[in-house]
């Protein structure tokens, strides 16, 4: 096949992954989208192995092999509930790929001696530096969200400034190598400088504002491949790479706007590290009353509507059949059953959308914010199940708290809130929230799934 | 300053930008994990180069890199793919009742 016919295959392949996307715009069409997709993915791997400088089959079988196995097994083994760091994970190996494809085309070029010209140097140090910091600021996220490393902030003292040396230094490397782009000891420092920077920036970000920090790093693998692209002058990786960069930056200003802040608040701010001081600022904000499963049958059972807000603790507790089991005898008795789904519920973006549909939830009855907010007032009870500064009026009401002003679903105004929590503790962010402590709320302790099937055996036995 | 395929290149980039912009933002929140799963297969897109690296005749260093870049940009691309298939195929309209 001659070079031509080869770039014809990637414009294609370009054009089955804009479709493909564009799908994604209807859970209707959406799986279509997917196999568009990959369809095109296919393609262009297909026309790759077909030009005539690749002759070492062996190794490219083999390769290819070896990630479709693991990638199989992967996709199949994992829990609809360990999405995040399955997600996290994927967009690491993205990172990787794209640092070690620009390695290789430099280490190429000393042994042929060929020093790239133009734009390439730029590009290669970029794919690398994106690439590397994708990788390492991936497996980090990946390990808080698997909880093989605390998912609170971690800090140390002078810590903004000894990143900022870093970056600084790791910026001074980058320029030497753009000057002499076959120096492989350089191309070795920023790699290296790279996979510390992925480290020191992810690790003082805390596990509620990881939704962000996906997003974002979902972008950067994006952006690595893109620069990719310019190193081997491909348009396929361009294209492609664009498109995934612009996806990620996309959420990543959805999840910034969901929680009122910047994202530079977001990656720098430590939020939910200040734990003390903020709780210290809600002195006695009256009572909080305990009740029961069987307590709150009573209510539910005379209730005409019913909104459930999930958050990661439904996700934690893996309490998402139960719930559905629940809405069903509520929906069997005639109560119309919605569930509110705040923008940053859990620990990436759609996360409790994706754990709803895998308990048979059908999609119509998961209600956006925006939408749903106006809906409180009239809606009998509230069950508020794992979520905790999303429902917080705090942020509505209290110019002093840290989460002023970010847009929260308004629960405190339906007649009844219940709200399912392990403890009083505060939630990750470590703001006290007022709601516990309203006139219409009541709380209920304990486990998540566990409350929810003695709520629902109450129910029936009502 | 730039040579004609660096501005094409350049070109391509900036439009798949505002397309990317333009197609992605209809996308509803309800499949925004799907969106980034999906979105992170096509990232994979890399294993083009990486096959290039690892399939031509050059230094077996850069031979090997190509070789693991495959195999990362691989597991992206079957992973990727495959978990989003499975997530899209539980999402369900009320009309169908599985039982």
């Amino acid at each position: 096949m001659t070079t031509t016919l080869i770039q014809l295959a990637y414009l294609i392949a370009a054009v089955l992954f804009i479709l493909g996307l564009r799908n994604l715009s209807s859970p209707k069409t959406a799986s279509l989208g997917n196999v568009m997709s990959a369809v095109g993915m296919l393609i262009a791997i297909v026309a790759t192995l077909l030009y005539q400088e690749v002759v070492d089959y062996g190794m490219v079988i083999a390769g290819i092999l070896v990630g479709s196995v693991i990638g199989l097994v992967a996709a199949r083994r994992v829990a609809m509930t360990d999405m995040p760091q399955m997600v996290a994970l994927l967009n690491g190996f993205g990172g990787a790929a794209s640092t070690l494809v620009a390695g290789a085309e430099v280490i190429g070029r000393i042994s042929t001696d060929q020093p790239p010209t133009g734009v390439v140097p730029i590009a290669v140090v970029l794919s690398v530096l994106i690439g590397g910091i994708t990788l390492t600021g991936s497996l980090v996220a990946f390990a808080k969200l698997q909880e093989l490393m605390t998912g609170s902030p971690i800090q140390y003292p002078g810590q903004q400034f000894i990143n900022a040396a870093i970056a600084l230094g790791t910026l001074a490397l980058c320029v030497l190598l753009v000057m002499s782009p076959l120096d492989v000891g350089l191309l070795a420092a920023v790699a290296g400088a790279a996979l510390l920077l992925g480290v020191l920036l992810v690790i003082p970000i805390g596990g509620a504002d990881m939704p962000v920090v996906i997003a974002l790093l979902n972008s950067y693998s994006g952006l690595a491949a893109c620069a990719t692209g310019f190193v081997l002058d491909n348009s396929a990786l361009v294209i492609s790479g664009s498109l995934v960069g612009a996806s990620g930056l996309i959420l990543t200003k959805i999840m910034c706007d969901a929680m009122n802040r910047s994202l530079g608040n977001v990656l720098f701010g430590a939020f939910g590290a200040q734990t003390e001081q903020a709780v210290v600022g809600g002195e006695d904000q009256g009572t909080a009353t305990a009740y029961t499963p069987l307590d709150a049958a009573v209510i539910f059972s005379n209730a005409q509507s019913v909104v459930v807000v999930p958050g990661y603790g439904m996700a934690v507790a893996q309490a998402q059949h139960a719930v559905r089991e629940l809405t069903d005898s509520l929906a069997e008795s005639g109560i119309e059953v919605n569930f509110a789904i705040h923008p940053v519920a859990g620990r990436m973006p759609g996360h409790m959308n994706v754990l709803l549909a895998e308990a048979d939830v059908p999609y119509d009855r998961l209600i956006e914010m925006d939408e749903i907010n106006p809906q409180f007032p009239e809606t009998d009870v509230v069950l508020v199940l794992g979520a905790n500064d999303v429902v917080n009026p705090a942020a509505r009401e209290d110019e002093s708290s840290p989460i002023y002003g970010m847009p929260v679903l308004e629960v405190d105004k339906a007649t009844h809130v219940f709200v399912i929590k392990r403890s009083m503790n505060p939630g990750f962010a470590g703001i006290q929230n007022p709601l516990f402590f309203k006139d219409n709320t009541m709380m209920i302790f304990g486990d998540a799934k566990k409350v929810v099937i003695e709520l629902n055996d109450a129910i029936k036995n009502y | 300053m730039l040579e004609a395929p660096a501005i094409a290149a350049l070109t391509i980039l900036v439009l798949a930008l505002f397309v990317g912009v333009e197609v992605i933002s209809k996308v509803p929140p309800l499949l925004h994990t799907p969106l980034m799963s999906g979105s992170n297969a096509i990232s994979g897109i890399t294993i083009v180069g990486a096959i290039l690296a690892a399939g031509t005749e050059h230094a077996a260093l850069a031979k090997w890199l190509g070789f693991a870049a495959i195999v990362f940009a691989m597991i992206n691309v079957v992973g990727g793919f495959l978990v989003t298939n499975r997530m899209l195929a539980m999402f369900k309209p009320k009309d169908r009742k599985a039982d």
